[in-house]
């Protein structure tokens, strides 16, 4: 028998688990002598008060779906992804190694192109720690900790010595040809005879980020191979007695989990920046484990959690801009929230499960 | 070619950079030896060094300012061991959770109480760090008298302990400048860091409490069997860890730098994990990987780019070395790291 009706496990504990965080933000903006009404009501205006606020909503929200899909496809096989920073930032490097070396005539020709790089990159970063994981038992944790280290070394150099441009004093990249440029949401609002979100960087890709959602919900949840990732993940002896590989899955898991975390770059990287800049990936890979701990690791709760980020770190710049908090009050939450959601779950969920008990004793 | 100078300079610098690595991976050691994995450290560090710096600037006091940095660490390692121990939560996940608390937080309140963009005053004796003590200065002199206030006051940082026979023995060749130069001159921290290496062994090797520890962290019911709490004892162990990484962190504001600023541990928490790996969590082996580590930063400091006659190793590389040594020890090529049994497992107690 259940514990508690599938409702309340799927809406009730992260809504409560919110709350919490919430509420500790709350006594936090208090302890800084600022009111939390008043910030709350700064981050709505900011973020969702107007079609420019929404237009870099979603453009967070967008990295933070493929960021967060890279988490919750690794969690089903019980793996825990901490590499996504580092992958997304390789992600970035896929993406201008093709648009810089292929000349490619039209954004459309672009984005599959670009998205293949992102992606094989992407993954090829989570590759070691998936191979070492399944074939030598290192600790996934440590070793993708280590490979977002060592990706930001590898990419510090890279764009220092190899792909920075002559003469210039940036660490970046040269600006990807104009020909591959993505269209924005504010391009497509204008061609279909509307005014919405100017110079705003939200684009194509957040449809792409939602299709993966889609995608990643038929993988998990519809295929041979969801189903085995999903049964190595909740216990792998069953699964070996199945005739489930435990190097396959891992290695599988972690090359999916790496590729869409990889895929941000087309969003970030092609599609904001339009070049490779330092540092492009701004915690966005470590933002990605809130949101599958929030989204209770299905791509709706992935989606709806990365609005909820992508509004938080929005608003959070406008609270900067307009108020004396700092902007790190976001870094505040998002801990809140990894920590309620994720850590603190037990917290939540079982005087939840002790009321549902009861409440059907006393019905029954 | 380099001259003993230079060596002597590098070697001084290592153990220098090491002293906070090596308090963080005790702090992991008796953490992970309880079974308990602590990503955290990087997150507690953080939190020390803010606490520390913040009260060493406001009270002109280092030695407050180092029980502040305790407190601070000791914090954090409560939220972990109530989300790990009482509430079975994921380890890994709480860790993380703590290190974005740390890094939010220390931005947020630093601001709040100087308004220094997330930075504390410098502790070097100036005007800006006067204005601050001033008020405590004051208040404490109705205590204590104005002269007892102006000595309570004048320490806001550790400072460097000359060794005894130090200068005397500068002209032995060798051994002398090595003493002078690389043993001693350095603020009491670094000594107590060093001292912690022996007394961990002993603690963990030859004392009850070390065999429960060890025990805990690779068959929490066996002790639960013979009548010891798993609990109480895992409790002891991330306080213990919250304690050395409070050491670490008012070691980096108020030892090697004079001062808090943002995100100043700099990855410095996980580089101990990794030294803790190498380590094989093993006290005597802490003090190996970190002295490598330490070395390393010091030769990249030095050299940031290192010219070997056949290739120039540029000092990104030096950065990412104790992460690619890191990987390959825990690949298992190289002598395999065999972590605790049942660690980042929580323990349900049988009925």
């Amino acid at each position: 028998m259940e514990k508690m009706p599938k409702w309340a496990d799927v809406l009730l504990t992260p809504l409560i688990s919110l709350v919490l965080a919430m509420a500790i933000s709350a006594l936090v903006i208090l302890a800084i002598g600022e009111s939390p009404a008043e910030a709350l009501t700064t981050m709505i205006d900011g973020a969702l008060g107007s079609s420019y606020g929404w237009g870099f909503t979603l453009y967070y929200a967008t990295n933070f779906i493929f960021t967060g899909l890279a988490v919750m496809v690794a969690y089903h096989a019980s793996l825990f992804n901490i590499g996504g920073e580092g992958q997304a930032a390789m992600g970035g490097l896929g993406v201008a190694l093709v648009l810089l070396s292929l000349p490619l005539p039209h954004w459309a020709l672009a984005l599959p192109a670009a998205m293949i790089g992102a992606a094989a990159f992407g993954a090829a970063w989570a590759l070691i720690p998936a191979w070492l994981q399944a074939k030598r038992g290192s600790h996934i944790v440590i070793t993708t900790i280590m490979f977002n280290f060592i990706a930001a070394a590898a990419l510090n150099y890279i764009l220092v010595n190899l792909l920075r441009p002559v003469g210039s004093m940036d660490p970046a990249s040269a600006r990807f040809p104009e020909s591959t440029h993505l269209p924005k949401l504010s391009d497509m609002a204008l061609a279909l005879g509307f005014e919405w979100g100017d110079n705003t960087p939200v684009n194509i890709s957040f449809f792409v980020a939602v299709i993966a959602c889609i995608l990643v919900w038929l993988l998990i949840w519809r295929t041979r191979l969801g189903f085995e990732i999903r049964a190595f993940g909740k216990s792998e002896p069953a699964a070996l007695y199945a005739g489930i590989s435990p190097v396959r899955i891992t290695i599988i898991a972690m090359l999916i989990s790496g590729g869409l975390a990889g895929l941000m770059a087309i969003n970030n990287v092609m599609g904001e920046a339009e070049r490779l800049v330092l540092n492009a990936v701004e915690g966005a890979g470590f933002i990605g484990i809130a949101v599958a701990l929030m989204g209770r690791n299905h791509p709706l709760g992935v989606f709806l959690a990365a609005l909820l980020f992508g509004f938080l770190y929005q608003g959070g710049g406008e609270l900067a801009l307009w108020t004396s908090i700092p902007r790190e009050l976001i870094i505040v939450i998002q801990a809140l929230v990894i920590l309620f959601t994720g850590a603190l779950d037990n917290m939540v969920r079982v005087p939840l499960e002790r009321m549902f008990m009861a409440m059907r004793k006393r019905g029954a | 070619m380099m001259d003993l100078n230079t060596v002597l300079q590098i070697l001084d610098s290592a153990v220098r950079l090491m002293t906070p690595l090596l308090l963080a991976c005790l702090a992991g050691l008796y953490s992970e030896r309880a079974g308990v994995f602590d990503i955290g450290l990087e997150g507690k560090m953080l939190m020390a060094a803010f606490s520390a710096a913040t009260v060493a600037a406001l009270t002109g006091n280092v030695w407050l300012g180092l029980l502040a940095g305790l407190l601070g660490a000791l914090m954090l390692s409560a939220v972990h061991g109530i989300a790990s121990i009482t509430f079975r939560g994921n380890q890994l996940i709480s860790g993380v959770a703590i290190n974005f608390l740390a890094s939010g937080l220390t931005v947020l309140l630093g601001q709040k109480i100087f308004g220094l963009g997330g930075r504390t005053p410098s502790l070097t004796p100036g005007a800006e760090l006067e204005a601050q003590v001033n008020p405590f200065r004051t208040w404490l002199s109705g205590v204590t008298g104005p002269d007892g206030a102006a000595a309570l006051t004048a320490t806001p940082r550790f400072g460097e302990i000359t060794l005894p026979l130090a200068e005397t023995l500068r002209g032995v060749p060798v051994i002398g400048p090595l003493y002078a130069e690389v043993i001693s001159g350095h603020t009491i921290l670094v000594y107590v860091a060093f001292g912690m290496v022996p007394l961990t062994w002993w603690v963990l090797y030859r004392t009850r409490f070390g065999l429960r520890l060890r025990a805990v962290g690779e068959n929490p019911a066996s002790v639960d069997t013979a009548g010891v709490s798993v609990t109480r004892l895992r409790f002891a162990a991330v306080a213990i860890a919250g304690l050395l990484c409070g050491l670490a962190g008012a070691y980096l504001a108020t030892g090697l730098s004079a001062g808090f600023v943002k995100e100043m541990t700099a990855g410095r928490g996980f580089i101990a994990l990794a030294a803790l790996i190498f380590a094989k969590w093993r006290p005597w082996g802490a003090l190996g990987a970190t002295f490598l580590f330490g070395l390393l930063e010091a030769v990249a400091n030095r050299y940031p780019n290192l010219d070997l006659g056949i290739v120039t190793v540029p000092s990104m590389f030096m950065n990412a070395l104790p992460y690619i040594l890191t990987v390959i020890i825990l690949a298992g090529f190289v002598g395999r790291a065999i972590p605790p049994r049942a660690g980042g497992e929580p323990y349900v107690k049988e009925r």
